[in-house]
């Protein structure tokens, strides 16, 4: 996945998690750049329109950039379940966040027709826990 | 909470390699899976030499990328994959998904060797994006990655060939 689609997936969680703009510091935080990176991609985002940035607040998906965004975070789903339910790999979300930018979307949509993934997705994906909400709830279960 | 993540596009330890190597076995499994399911499900009269020849040399091919990848990983020292469990997965996935006719075919053929040449282009940068020191020789795995993806360029152009001809 390219940088681009990573920030506004990122965003965009963000966006859900804060019910308002995604501040700096945080998408730094979560993306592992400094926050003169994400000044500097968040610019280049809003000069596509797939972003708005109001200063002191923070950013914004615009509805391209929610459609870019879903679609990342689709593909950061079948990642996530590739490496759960196909590999067995027990920490499938820090490998999944490892991995992520080296996995295509055409790769990621080759990897979904062995993998049973939900209709729904990623509408169920679990922002807090940063994870496909049919996986966390299933560690719930395992763990109950 | 959250662990730090990267935007950078680069491998960084054996894990890590070996976790992307095993994802193009996957890959590789795939391809020669529905390759070999292809032929097999193509009505008696659509078959002709050229398309058994190119399904069947495609399903080997794989077959051998899947082998020399899966030796790079043995030398890494990483957790194995439950790789009875991805076959049967894979050959399952084929009855949902498998294309059923000889345009349909080709097409799936394409994207296969499309997207496998796609998964190891990216791999190649980031390996050569990272100075990191692997388990195995930096040179072997890149000329390894090298040759499985000139390999599937080929069969990229071959599959466009056929149908070409066919069109």
């Amino acid at each position: 996945m390219n940088t681009a689609d990573q920030y506004l997936k990122t965003i965009f969680l963000v966006e859900q998690l804060e019910d308002g703009p995604a501040a700096t510091g945080e998408l730094a935080d979560r993306l592992g750049v400094s926050p003169a990176s994400v000044n500097e991609m968040v610019g280049k985002l809003e000069d596509r329109g797939l972003v708005a940035h109001e200063k002191y607040k923070g950013a914004t998906v615009t509805d391209d950039g929610e459609a870019r965004a879903r679609e990342a975070l689709q593909t950061y789903c079948i990642l996530e379940r590739f490496l759960a339910n196909v590999l067995d790999v027990d920490d499938f979300r820090a490998e999944a966040r490892q991995l992520e930018p080296v996995i295509d979307e055409t790769v990621a949509d080759r990897l979904d027709m062995i993998i049973d993934r939900e209709p729904q997705c990623p509408e169920c994906f679990d922002a807090e826990a940063d994870a496909c909400g049919l996986l966390v709830e299933e560690g719930i279960e395992a763990d109950d | 909470m959250y662990a730090v993540s990267s935007v950078a596009a680069r491998v960084d330890s054996d894990d890590q390699l070996a976790r992307l190597l095993q994802i193009g076995i996957v890959l590789e499994e795939v391809v020669e899976a529905r390759a070999h399911r292809h032929y097999q499900s193509l009505p008696v009269e659509e078959r002709d030499e050229a398309i058994e020849e190119l399904l069947s040399e495609a399903s080997a091919e794989s077959a051998e990328h899947r082998r020399r990848l899966e030796s790079l990983v043995e030398d890494l020292d990483a957790d194995s994959i439950p790789f009875e469990d991805v076959k049967e997965l894979v050959a399952g996935s084929y009855g949902q998904t498998g294309p059923e006719d000889f345009d349909g075919v080709l097409y799936d053929q394409l994207h296969g060797e499309e997207t496998a040449y796609k998964f190891y282009d990216d791999l190649i940068d980031a390996v050569e994006a990272s100075d990191a020191t692997f388990g195995v020789d930096r040179e072997a795995v890149l000329e390894t990655l090298r040759d499985i993806r000139h390999a599937e360029a080929e069969g990229v152009e071959e599959v466009a060939k056929l149908m070409e001809a066919r069109a």
